[in-house]
């Protein structure tokens, strides 16, 4: 893996689109801003597309992207219901890091971590990748055990992750609690430098400039109602904004997977729950890493605006409605205050919910069917924002090939009928 | 105190001689910025540094500009400080919501070195180079760069600056209450549905925001109700609620979530308020509220107009202006140019002159009429009609404006433009009803042309809008709606609401309540240009911004909010949505309600996360769950670990020894005399009904039908998914009825499992499930010595291994303690659990102890545990497994049934890949070296000398030195292991070094099991 770079095409707005950059603000800044373009067009869908991928979300945008950069396809459809990274994307608390248990994940997560290393200057958009570290915390002897099992894989998979005292973690993190007589003291944490956050909707708008600008269509607003198939072969998809031609189709709808496997007549092995997550009001900084910790439960960092930002575990029911239930923030906050007792007179300033699509192994699909030309990325639940460029790396790759490579095979629907799970909950537990 | 040396108080210059709700006989003193001024009680923080004429009062987010009071509540987008010092010291509050107490102590934020000259103000010389969304187009090169650039702005960003001392001295409580009415906003449509309800008998709750009742009515002077002025009429309201016994008043008590079946999050300052703030009360306290109906009457917000200049501090929201004047007695300016869309202001108008101030009023409207039009131009007050501020300009405050004939809408300048000087602008832009808790709860809104707002539609929960937040901003309609909703309310809780409405008999000004449509006043200017005109102050988002980003494509009002950030400061954008909305509907050629709002979202006004954490932390954070033995071993100087919610005795140093001494003193005694363990957090539940066999037998893996009575067996469950959950051993008691015992981590988890399965699969199976893990102490006696201890205890069975054998339970009594012993093994050596009532668990360690102590009897911890039962090769789910651990992985496969017609994990086993040679296997290992402990969690590999990423065969999952063995030992799960007895693997450590080892069977002693009957 860590010989491995990605393909990563054609780089830089190769379309023609106008560049951004210092020197473009300065230069329109003189017309006093009356002439930028749109970011990327608003696309009337055609009548037909070699692929179509449903959902407007950061891994939907970045297949089309990697489609056309990598893969040189042009004639591509993106179909949102709403507006563009609506869903989790635009939802999420952007933890990013590739620190994964089992070889299959290291693989997919470091595979879509070099692909935000330069992510940036790909999409000539300022995704503010910031690799800040991530530290999960551990606080009780088990968790130091499996802590050292998990430092121990990845560091031999070639991907980068140090063990943390308490007096280091202190020093690392200043506000943060080490008093070991704390219900569930800091014992140690293992740190992953090159770990960190995004801006997660510019995530969103970056791939959706750079896909328009190598000629996708981002048709907004457009919601996909049925699938037509003929025999066992995809031909279409409806829509509310009319019927599309096409015969390949890539589902990256996340929490709403189900729902459109359902037109295809396909189980899939999903539960949609809701996730939390709130942030604080802005305050000068006081955390530069992001801390993950699954006993006390909730993980926390700070947006380059200053908000506190934080979340933990879903809500143990099923729901489609972008809300959660209150006793699930309020043990967040109590967690929150256990390790940072500074947040205690901070306020909270939003809150809001995503519906997540978890598998039973808590890893996702990415896959054929046995329906022709359809195609499933979903599954990622409550970390998948991390494997956004990874995950719409691999895809289009299968799509563009129709057979996964070596990084996507694992992650075949197939996996539920053999007993090859990638079980990350029970193994990791550790949620985003 | 003493940190600064106050300066003398200034004088209230621009407080008035009489009238408003302050105290004058209770002057106060406070500092801001290091000054010290005086206010009144009954002032709020904005109010007293109005009445000493301070209109600066803090930095914009982004381009630092001076920025001052806009409003009088919580919409209040400016005027945020940091209260308080050291610990106290608290970031970000609304100066229009701090009642000022003694000794008050404020600064600032966001400013360096001071307010009057902040260095971050250069942002605001370059903010032509700084529109919407410009980080997304620049700070991309050099690729490496980022990081800095990034520390540079965070440093820049976020507002005030968290208490010095980390650590909250304040208390916070949380109340859980269920009321029938709920009602929320205390103003003149609230205490009328409060007054109606409760006249029902109906529980209510009347919450507001403010310290005192009343709402809006506070500030007006121009109107009585019933004959009084509107404060007597209040007071009145007040005294009839405070006397019903059934009906709590919340002031100072802002309900800030609504969530499904009409549960609701209110948090109450409670003290923070006072000077002297009494112990025995909490900081504030959150309020955890199920509703039967709730009363929605939070009233509306004022919008500001947008023109430029508009953010300079002396630029005001009419209504506000009117609050400081009548409710606080404070003029905040002399020279008062009112700018307006719409009647209201004309109150303001006429409050100001009243109040001796000379006032313009610049009327948008061409043509507008009415009785407060007229009463403004009687009492001398000049109106420009068709007329608006085109600019408003100053250093630190408001001091001249350009005000110009305007086209209907505002965006021409159609004739001539006059300067004037002035030191305040109040404007008013039209209402914005409060939807906030409406919408959060799913209520729908609709827009309404004549109004120009959103309005609550239809609800989704048990709710009623009145008054104002429901766009009904006359008074008369107010209190009608007020008056009828709280009859509803109590009605519909089940109360009879024998009252007949009765709607007080009013004499206010009648006004129109229709603005008109202006949201982007020119400056007579090409767009984009001359000087900008706000529309989110907080965040800094301009007119001109909300157009960028349409043209750029950023239509969606979701996009619009995001890529501009407006509406995402701590006023959530109670003062800036509309405006927005309209400019940006403007921008595209729509419509308002076709661009539609964005979603409204718990909370209402930032809450405190100290409340909502409240008392659920420190050692309330969680349980600590703890023996009945634990103060033997707290005296006996054991040392602890953390096994889920359990503090559990790890191992017991004497003095001077080290852990690993200690360990092998325990290990070795529980093999050659006697160990003695606390084993009371082992999971134990009971399990009773004619269908407990059955149930058994298909929860786990084994056969459970024919278990005689009065024996144990040893039992695996499986998930759905085939692996491995939990372990533990099971006794028969009757017929009927099981002990099951758990992994001490995984007992509610096993029983919340096997509750599932009975109450949604097996409903048909006569079961009945308890925990009683807290019912019974347990001490394990192990070792050779072990009968002999009992004996010398004193039990009254036969213990001879033909009458007492190995998988069996006896009842007995051991000196006089009646007991439960279990003959089964964790370390391969005699051993006996024995269970007591759990009261007598300290009784029965200490008997054992005293017992024992001719034998030389050791307690032992769970340390000495893992490697007595390593030694023999016994497994610890949750160590050895991870969830993805079948039996056959482990050489297991003899606890697996293939007779039985179906237990749970049954199917998955016969999965293809189940029976796959490279699955990851359980053997032992011992190290070339044999002193050297390979640590738990290192990874084997067959060649440590291959590149990154390697190989990896699996982990080690238990690895530690045997003294009985006399070398290290461990436990690995590797792919393929078990095949691969004899092989040697190795293990690369974190600093470079490798351990060699040996695949072995994991057996390290008494292969044979010879030890187990003593
Ligand atoms: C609160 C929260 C916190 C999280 N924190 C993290 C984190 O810290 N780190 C991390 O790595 N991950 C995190 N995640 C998970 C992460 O957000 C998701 O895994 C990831 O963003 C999924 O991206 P996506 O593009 O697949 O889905 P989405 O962004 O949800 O996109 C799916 C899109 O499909 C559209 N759609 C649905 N149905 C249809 C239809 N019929 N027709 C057309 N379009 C349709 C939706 O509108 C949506 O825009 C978090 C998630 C949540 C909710």
């Amino acid at each position: 893996m860590a010989s491995h770079q990605p393909d990563r095409g054609q780089r830089g707005l190769p379309g023609g689109k106008p560049k951004y950059s210092a020197f473009a603000i300065a230069k329109k800044a003189m017309n006093y801003h009356q002439d930028w373009q749109r970011a990327w067009r608003d696309a009337a869908p055609k009548d037909e597309y070699d692929v179509v991928i449903i959902g407007g979300g950061g891994h939907g945008l970045a297949t089309a992207y990697y489609l056309a950069a990598v893969h040189g396809m042009a004639n591509i459809a993106v179909i949102e219901k709403g507006w563009l990274g609506g869903g989790n994307t635009g939802r999420n608390t952007t933890i990013i890091r590739s620190n994964y248990l089992w070889d299959e994940s290291a693989a997919i997560y470091e595979h879509a971590l070099k692909l935000w290393e330069g992510m940036t200057q790909d999409l000539n958009y300022n995704v503010m990748f910031s690799q800040r570290g991530v530290l999960t915390i551990a606080h009780s002897e088990h968790e130091l055990r499996e802590m050292s099992r998990r430092v121990h894989a990845i560091r031999l998979n070639g991907i980068d992750s140090e063990i943390l005292g308490p007096a280091e973690i202190k020093k690392f993190v200043p506000t943060i609690n080490i008093d070991q007589s704390i219900r569930y003291p800091v014992m140690g944490g293992f740190l992953q430098k090159r770990g960190g956050t995004a801006r997660h909707d510019a995530v969103a708008w970056g791939y959706a400039r750079a896909a328009d600008d190598l000629g996708v269509d981002i048709i907004q607003n457009c919601e996909v109602t049925a699938l037509r198939r003929e025999r066992s072969k995809i031909t279409g998809i409806e829509t509310t904004r009319g019927f599309i031609k096409t015969p390949r189709v890539g589902c990256v709808v996340a929490g709403h997977s189900s729902v459109i496997a359902a037109m295809a007549d396909i189980r899939l092995p999903l539960a949609s729950r809701p996730l939390q997550a709130l942030v604080s009001e802005p305050i000068k900084p006081i955390l530069d890493t992001v801390i993950m910790s699954n006993a006390v439960h909730m993980y926390i960092s700070q947006s380059d605006k200053g908000e506190m930002v934080l979340g933990a575990g879903v809500d143990k029911y099923n729901s489609y409605a972008q809300r959660g239930s209150f006793p699930v923030p309020e043990h967040m906050l109590a967690a929150a205050v256990e390790l940072f007792p500074v947040l205690s007179r901070l306020r909270m300033l939003r809150h809001w919910g995503g519906i997540v699509d978890t598998c039973p192994d808590a890893s996702p699909i990415i896959s054929k069917t046995d329906v022709e030309g359809l195609y499933f990325n979903c599954g990622w639940g409550t970390g998948g924002f991390k494997a956004t460029p990874g995950s719409g790396h691999v895809f289009a790759d299968l799509i563009a090939n129709d057979r996964p490579n070596k990084i996507a095979a694992p992650y075949d629907l197939n996996r539920f009928r053999t007993g090859l799970l990638i079980d990350e909950h029970g193994a990791a537990g550790v949620a985003h | 105190m003493g940190l600064m040396k106050a300066k003398p108080a200034a004088q209230q210059m621009r407080r008035r001689s009489s009238g408003g709700r302050i105290d004058r006989t209770k002057p106060v003193t406070f500092t801001f910025d290091g000054r010290s001024y005086q206010g009144y009680e009954g002032d709020t923080l904005a109010s007293a540094l109005l009445a000493n004429n301070v209109h600066l009062l803090g930095r914009s987010f982004k381009y630092h500009r001076p920025r001052g009071i806009v409003g009088s509540g919580s919409e209040e987008p400016n005027a945020l400080i940091r209260l308080g010092r050291g610990a106290y010291a608290e970031p970000n509050l609304r100066a229009t919501q701090i009642e000022l107490y003694e000794g008050l102590y404020a600064e600032s934020q966001n400013r360096t070195p001071s307010l009057k000259f902040d260095i971050g103000a250069v942002n605001s010389l370059l903010e032509r180079f700084f529109p919407a969304g410009f980080y997304y187009k620049t700070f991309m090169w050099p690729a490496s760069m980022w990081m800095t650039y990034e520390h540079v702005i965070r440093r820049a960003a976020g507002l005030g600056r968290v208490a010095d001392d980390h650590n909250d001295p304040d208390r916070y409580e949380k109340a859980h209450v269920h009321c029938d009415v709920l009602v929320a906003g205390g103003g003149a449509a609230g205490l009328m549905a409060a007054l109606h309800a409760g006249r029902s008998g109906a529980r209510v709750i009347l919450a507001d925001e403010q310290n005192e009742f009343g709402g809006w009515l506070l500030a007006e002077n121009d109107t009585r109700i019933e004959g009084v002025d509107a404060n007597s009429w209040i007071a009145g309201m007040v005294a009839d609620l405070a006397a019903m016994p059934e009906v709590t008043l919340l002031p100072r008590t802002t309900v800030f979530g609504y969530m499904d079946h009409n549960y609701l999050t209110l948090v109450e300052r409670v003290t923070d308020h006072l000077a002297e703030r009494p112990a025995h009360l909490p900081r504030q306290r959150l309020w955890k509220v199920r509703a039967g109906q709730t009363v929605l009457a939070q009233g509306a917000h004022e919008r500001p107009l947008v023109f430029s200049g508009n953010d300079l501090p002396g630029v005001m929201l009419a209504g506000a202006v009117r609050h400081f004047i009548n409710r606080f007695g404070v003029l905040p300016g002399n020279r008062a140019i009112v700018v307006t869309n719409n009647d209201d202001a004309y109150r303001t108008a006429i409050s100001l002159n009243e109040a001796g101030a000379n006032v313009v009023v610049a009327d948008l409207r061409i043509g507008a009429s009415g009785p407060l039009i007229t009463a403004a131009k009687d009492a001398g007050i000049a109106v420009m009609a068709g007329h608006a501020v085109t600019l408003a300009d100053g250093n630190h405050r408001v001091a001249r404006v350009e005000i110009s004939a305007v086209n209907e809408g505002a965006t021409q300048i159609t004739g001539d433009t006059v300067h004037m000087d002035c030191d305040l602008i109040a404007m008013s832009g039209g209402l914005s009803p409060a939807v906030h808790l409406h919408s959060q709860a799913r209520g729908k809104l609709a827009w309404d042309d004549r109004t120009l707002c959103f309005k609550p539609s239809a609800t989704h929960e048990a709710s009623f809008n009145a008054g104002a937040c429901n766009g009904s901003f006359d008074l008369g309609a107010a209190l009608r709606e007020g008056a009828r909703a709280g009859v509803k309310a109590a009605t519909a809780a089940g109360f009879k609401a024998f009252t007949s409405i009765e709607t007080p008999a009013l004499d206010t000004p009648k006004q129109s309540w229709r603005p008109l449509a202006a949201w982007k006043i020119t400056n007579g200017e090409e767009p984009g240009r001359g000087p900008k005109a706000f529309v989110d102050f907080q965040n800094d988002v301009t007119a001109s911004d909300v157009a960028l980003a349409a043209r750029e494509g950023f239509q969606s009002v979701e996009h619009l909010k995001r890529y501009t950030t407006m509406g995402m400061a701590t006023d959530q954008g109670k003062t800036s949505n509309i405006n927005a909305l309209a400019i940006l509907a403007d921008a595209l050629g729509s419509e308002i309600p076709e661009v539609g709002t964005t979603t409204f979202r718990m909370p209402y006004t930032p809450a405190n996360i100290g409340a909502i954490a409240a008392r659920d932390i420190g050692h309330l954070f969680d349980p600590t769950r703890l023996t009945r033995m634990d103060e033997w071993h707290r005296a006996n100087g054991a040392t602890f670990e953390h096994v889920g919610q359990w503090m559990r005795a790890w191992y017991y140093p004497q003095e001077g020894e080290t852990m690993a001494e200690a360990v092998n003193r325990e290990v070795l005694a529980a093999r050659t005399t006697a160990g003695l363990l606390d084993a009371s957090t082992l999971g134990k539940i009971d399990i009773r009904g004619p269908d407990a066999a059955e149930f058994l037998n298909r929860i786990y893996t084994n056969s459970w039908l024919r278990l005689g009575i009065g024996k144990c067996r040893y039992g695996l469950m499986l998930k759905d998914d085939g692996m491995i959950m939990d372990d533990g051993v099971t006794t028969r008691l009757a017929e009927d009825h099981f002990h099951m015992t758990t992994t001490t981590g995984g007992a509610a988890g096993v029983l919340d499992w096997m509750e599932e399965w009975l109450q949604t699969e097996w409903p048909d199976l006569k079961v009945y499930l308890t925990s009683v893990t807290e019912e019974w102490s347990v001490a394990t006696l192990s070792g050779p010595n072990a009968a002999k201890i009992l004996e010398a205890a004193g039990i009254d069975i036969d213990l001879g291994a033909s009458s007492f054998p190995f998988m069996s339970m006896q009842e007995a009594h051991l000196g006089g303690l009646p007991v439960r012993i279990f003959r089964i093994s964790f370390t391969g050596e005699l051993s006996y659990e024995i269970n007591v009532k759990a009261r007598h668990g300290l009784a029965l360690w200490t008997l054992l102890m005293k017992a024992g102590t001719d034998f030389g009897i050791t307690p032992y911890g769970t340390e000495a545990m893992h490697v007595l039962r390593a030694e023999k090769g016994f497994i610890i789910v949750g160590q050895e497994t991870d969830g993805s651990v079948t039996p056959p992985d482990l050489n297991m496969n003899w606890i697996v049934s293939d007779v039985k017609a179906d237990f749970i994990g049954k199917r998955a086993l016969a999965r293809a890949s189940m029976s796959y040679d490279d699955r990851k296997q359980l053997v032992g290992l011992m190290t070339t070296d044999s002193q050297r402990v390979i640590p738990e969690g290192a990874h084997a590999v067959i060649d440590p000398d291959q590149p990154m990423p390697m190989e990896m065969l699996g982990q080690v999952t238990s690895s530690y030195y045997s003294p009985n063995v006399g070398a290290s030992i461990a436990m690995a799960m590797l792919k393929g292991g078990h095949s691969m007895l004899g092989s040697k693997v190795y293990f690369p450590m974190l600093d470079g070094d490798v351990i060699e080892a040996e695949i072995v069977e994991p057996m390290f002693f008494d292969a044979k099991g010879e030890r187990i009957n003593g």
